[in-house]
């Protein structure tokens, strides 16, 4: 038998980058020894909210979620001895993506590389940082049209280039329904291609629509997973079609790199994880006609730190497995004429599409983002997930089901099953930053800054201003700061005063009970129990906070919500101000160490000491004794999943502390 | 539970507030919203210690429908008076949940403002179950941040009887609406709503925008001269975002306030006997004023109430009576 004809695998990546660009370089390095055969950049917050690592903000939080990239030094030793004409780069940063670009570009110049043999990606998708990941800077409007820049400068000079990533990965991390995933990033993609329209000659329009690509998640319900992403092929060829007269079939294919699920990975007994990575890959995979260009994996033990290059590595194994060892890419399409499949396809792409009407009725993605409807509809969606997960309905084998375990020997040592960012590297990185201040030239920075503005206020491309921003040696800081300067700086809807519980949760005898003790608490108080909830740092994924405080809200408490990014300073300043019988801190980014203990030592300077302070996150166990010694009331971790236990939990702080 | 301050304690309050010291403020606050019995002389000590002071603050009233942008104004317009060098205290009001009493305050985290400025200090209040918008203790609250600071600005949750109810705490109401948007008219013709001071079509993000927003405005409004609303109304076009016409919102209200100066006293009386009325009526309804003898007769006691006690106060000396004339 000859050897059957195979197609070309996926392009595997890891997500990865930490610490410093040092590090992260020799990371990449080894990835790549692997047989990995793309790169994905992870740049810290700071990076990502334009800010230089010597920022207020950007305290406790540098090199935390990926690599801080200040200037294009540090963007050279990011990429040391790697030849960019021959990687496959895709970059995780939205609102600073120009600049990112523009430093990567800068960095191809001086080197000398051709640039126009650029690959890669920049996420570039401003929707779901509003919805979803928080880390926008400017208006829906702005971010517009900075999004455009990067599309219409790519175009032109950078044609390998995907300019944009159109995320839906990240809206069901917020809870969205596989309905609401397809509909909202078609219509993400909608505005972007008509915002885009208006700037490009017809004739290159068609290459423009080409290079949209899409980054998508893939959850359990891996058959539902599945019949999504054929979905997602045939709505987006009807969009190419209808919409924008391309019938090319280059063009017009749905071209998508995914990430499968983290949300759904589980604390408890975390090496089930591997398992549900592996199922999860399967929907993105198994169809050929609608199959991954690009996976990423995430690792099994998300849910309690940042992952080793260990745990990185079995996850990209899992996919070496299936793409050399199994079968799967010697066969055509296995769901062709499959009358289950087809008929769910079918059943997915008619709702989506209803609700891509919608959202066109409302005015567009922007005009929906703005009103925040489609905040409000995935804080739904979320709090209804958690509703069934709280009542068993879905299983979470683990969590809600089969908790008994035998002790896991992975987890044996739990603070060494992940990895910790040595505190030495914020230091480092912004020694780093001052030198390389003192070293350029200044009458060339302000200058170059002073073209961005303007290039900026005239509504011109901004591309090649940052460009030769980055090669005068301006920071993320500056550049950012420039375009602050020109559009402001937005924040978002939160959603959460608009959105209702989900009816007939299974807990009602709790909450009637919470509200009662609630009722009761207000009588004793002499007012309603008040709660602080914020995200303090830069993280910005809001979806626990904005659950505990609809829930805190459904219980019965009155409810000040911060959203996100606030600095301790602000947190404080509003508890004071608002009189609250408790604060609740939401941080996810690992930073949980500086920021709550910054927090509890403001609030003993403002006199609040005996307010108590709760903190929710990913928290290894070692970090969750020290916050508790240090005077943190509560810890919460993602295994207490139990929205109402938590609920019980806080009131019976606020009744402690009135009996004290 | 802590022991009831002292008279000294209340008087020592009383001076951090008008001091602006937020800690004091914060515990005034908390104070007046206390609806224990127990905490009754205590409001009253206060808000007397703070009464004799004379407050200093101009209020003003944020009205509108929910969504446009009373809470992004009041945050523009804070700013716009803190750049003028007077300090601003800012009451915003959220609805509660008919469910579960609780209420998600979430405007204060989009106002954004530099948290160590001592001339600034916001304090969100829920409706607490109040049909009309304001919650119980808003009078209480307004009252304290006057004596603390230049401009109070109160922001209704829009719904409801708050377009009226506000003008009882507010020396001037500003009326927010969007362009375009004709139900406003609606209830100024259909007399729901009192007339506003002032009229600020919020939105208008740019010159021609608020060209076009006011025209339409205008046109509207001389439709309506018939219903008495004709009289020289101050409209202004405003943009939360992009900050257009803030400054001349700010002209306009001080305007009218300062043409309010003379009979300011008397306005303000009437508003505190409207409120007490208003709450007596919520709470007791139609029997209450009965019992105390119908409304002129009610008008007196709360005349009598209101010349001991401030608002809240006197509608407590007020449910006395009521319950003392029942039970004789
Ligand atoms: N374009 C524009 N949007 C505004 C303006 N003012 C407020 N908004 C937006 O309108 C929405 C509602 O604003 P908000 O202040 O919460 O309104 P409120 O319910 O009346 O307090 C938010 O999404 C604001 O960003 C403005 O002047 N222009
Ligand atoms: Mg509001």
């Amino acid at each position: 038998m000859s050897e059957p004809k195979r197609d070309r695998p996926w392009i595997m990546r890891t997500y990865a980058g930490h610490s410093t660009a040092k590090a992260s370089n020799e990371l990449y390095r080894t990835n790549l020894a692997k047989g990995q055969t793309g790169l994905s950049v992870a740049f810290d917050l700071p990076t990502q909210t334009g800010y230089d690592s010597d920022h207020p903000l950007a305290r406790g939080e540098v090199g935390k979620v990926g690599v801080p990239v200040c200037h294009l030094g540090d963007m050279r030793t990011l990429f040391d001895g790697l030849p960019l004409e021959r990687m496959n780069t895709s970059m995780t940063i939205n609102a600073t993506a120009p600049w990112l670009l523009a430093l990567y570009v800068a960095l191809a110049e001086e080197r000398g590389e051709n640039v126009a043999e650029l690959r890669g990606t920049t996420q570039n998708d401003l929707v779901k940082e509003y919805l979803s990941r928080g880390t926008y800077v400017f208006a829906p409007g702005p971010s517009l049209k900075l999004t455009t820049d990067v599309v219409a400068f790519t175009v032109e000079k950078v044609p390998s280039w995907n300019p944009t990533n159109v995320c839906s990965y990240h809206l069901q991390e917020a809870g969205a329904t596989p309905v609401q995933e397809l509909a909202y990033a078609l219509s993400t993609a909608i505005a972007l291609l008509d915002a885009t329209r208006t700037r490009v000659s017809p004739e290159i329009f068609p290459e423009v629509v080409g290079r949209i690509s899409f980054f998508v998640n893939a959850g359990i319900r891996f058959v539902e997973e599945l019949c999504k992403m054929r979905a997602f092929t045939e709505l987006w060829e009807r969009i190419c079609r209808d919409r924008y007269g391309v019938t090319d079939e280059k063009l017009s294919r749905f071209r998508y790199g995914v990430q499968v699920n983290s949300l759904g990975l589980t604390e408890p007994q975390p090496e089930n994880n591997i398992v549900r990575i592996v199922l999860e890959m399967l929907a993105v995979t198994l169809s050929k006609d609608a199959r991954a260009r690009a996976v990423q994996l995430p690792a099994w033990n998300e849910a309690l730190g940042l992952p080793r290059p260990w745990d990185q590595q079995w996850s990209l194994r899992a996919q070496q497995i299936l793409a050399f060892e199994t079968d799967l890419l010697e066969h055509a399409d296995l769901f062709t004429g499959s009358v289950v499949v087809e008929r769910e396809v079918k059943a997915l792409i008619d709702a989506a599409w209803a609700e891509v009407e919608e959202i066109e009725r409302r005015g567009g993605v922007i005009q929906a983002v703005e009103t925040g409807y489609l905040k409000q509809r995935l804080v739904e969606s979320n709090a209804a997930r958690l509703a069934r997960i709280e009542r068993g309905e879905q299983i979470v084998v683990g969590v809600n089901k089969y908790q008994e375990s035998e002790p896991s020997p992975l987890v044996e040592n739990l603070d060494e099953a992940i990895l910790t960012v040595d505190a030495s590297v914020e230091a480092e990185q912004i020694a780093g930053l001052n030198a390389w201040r003192q070293a350029r030239d200044a009458g060339k920075v302000e200058a170059s800054l002073r073209a961005l503005k303007d290039a900026a206020s005239k509504g011109d491309n901004v591309m090649p201003a940052s460009i030769a921003a980055a090669h005068a040696g301006v920071t993320t800081g500056e550049w950012a700061a420039a375009l602050r300067e020109v559009f402001g700086e937005y924040r978002a809807p939160t959603g959460v005063a608009g959105a209702t519980m989900p009816s007939g949760a299974s807990d009602v005898e709790r909450v009637a009970t919470l509200r009662q003790t609630l009722d009761g608490l207000q009588t004793r108080l002499g007012r309603r129990p008040k709660m602080l909830v914020g995200k303090p740092g830069l993280d910005g994924h809001s979806n626990g906070a904005e659950q505990i405080a609809i829930k805190a809200r459904d219980v019965g408490f009155d409810v000040v919500y911060e959203g996100i990014r606030v600095t301790p300073e602000q947190l404080v300043a509003s508890a004071l101000e608002e009189g609250v019988h408790l604060v609740g801190l939401s941080i996810l980014s690992g930073s949980h160490l500086v920021l709550a203990l910054d927090v509890l030592e403001r609030m003993k300077e403002a006199g609040l000491s005996d307010v108590p302070v709760v903190v929710g996150g990913i928290i290894p166990e070692a970090d969750a004794k020290r916050l508790l010694t240090a005077g943190v009331a509560r810890v919460y971790t993602p295994k207490d999943f139990e929205l109402s236990r938590i609920m019980e939990d806080l009131v019976a702080l606020v009744a402690e502390r009135d009996a004290a | 539970m802590p022991p009831e301050p002292t008279a000294d304690a209340l008087v020592e309050l009383a001076r951090g507030v008008r001091a602006r010291d937020k800690a004091s403020i914060s515990r005034a606050l908390n104070l007046v919203e206390d609806r224990r019995t127990s905490a009754r002389s205590s409001v009253g000590t206060l808000l007397g210690a703070l009464r004799d002071d004379a407050p200093r603050g101009t209020r003003v009233g944020l009205t509108g429908p929910p969504g446009v942008g009373k809470s992004s104004l009041a945050a523009a317009l804070a700013r716009e008076i803190r750049r003028t060098g007077r300090s601003v205290g800012i009451v915003a009001i959220d609805p509660s949940s008919v469910r579960s009493g609780g209420s998600l305050l979430g405007d204060r985290a989009r106002m954004g403002f530099d948290p160590t400025d001592t001339s600034l200090f916001v304090r969100s209040l829920a409706t607490g179950g109040e049909a009309g918008g304001l919650s119980w203790s808003t009078p209480a609250a307004v009252h304290v941040l006057a004596a603390a600071y230049d401009v109070v600005l109160v922001e209704t949750t829009g719904v409801g009887q708050t377009e009226t109810d506000v003008r009882h705490v507010a020396d001037t109401v500003v009326l927010v609406i969007q362009p375009g948007s004709g139900d406003v008219l609606q209830f100024l013709k259909a007399g729901v709503m009192e007339i506003p001071d002032v009229i600020a079509v919020n939105k208008a993000d740019h010159e021609a925008l608020a060209r076009r927003a006011l025209a339409d405005l205008r046109g509207a409004l001389h439709s309506l001269s018939v219903v008495g609303v004709g009289r020289e109304l101050p409209l202004v076009a405003t943009s939360a975002s992009t900050n257009l016409g803030v400054d001349a919102l700010v002209a306009a209200i001080d305007t009218h306030r300062e043409a309010l100066a003379p009979t300011l006293a008397a306005h303000r009386a009437e508003g505190e006997a409207a409120w007490t009325t208003h709450l007596f009526v919520r709470l007791h309804g139609e029997h209450g004023v009965a019992t105390l003898g119908g409304r002129a007769e009610l008008a007196r006691h709360v005349r009598d109430a209101l010349a001991t006690d401030a608002a809240p106060l006197a509608v407590a000396a007020l449910s006395a009576r009521y319950l003392a004339a029942l039970s004789n």
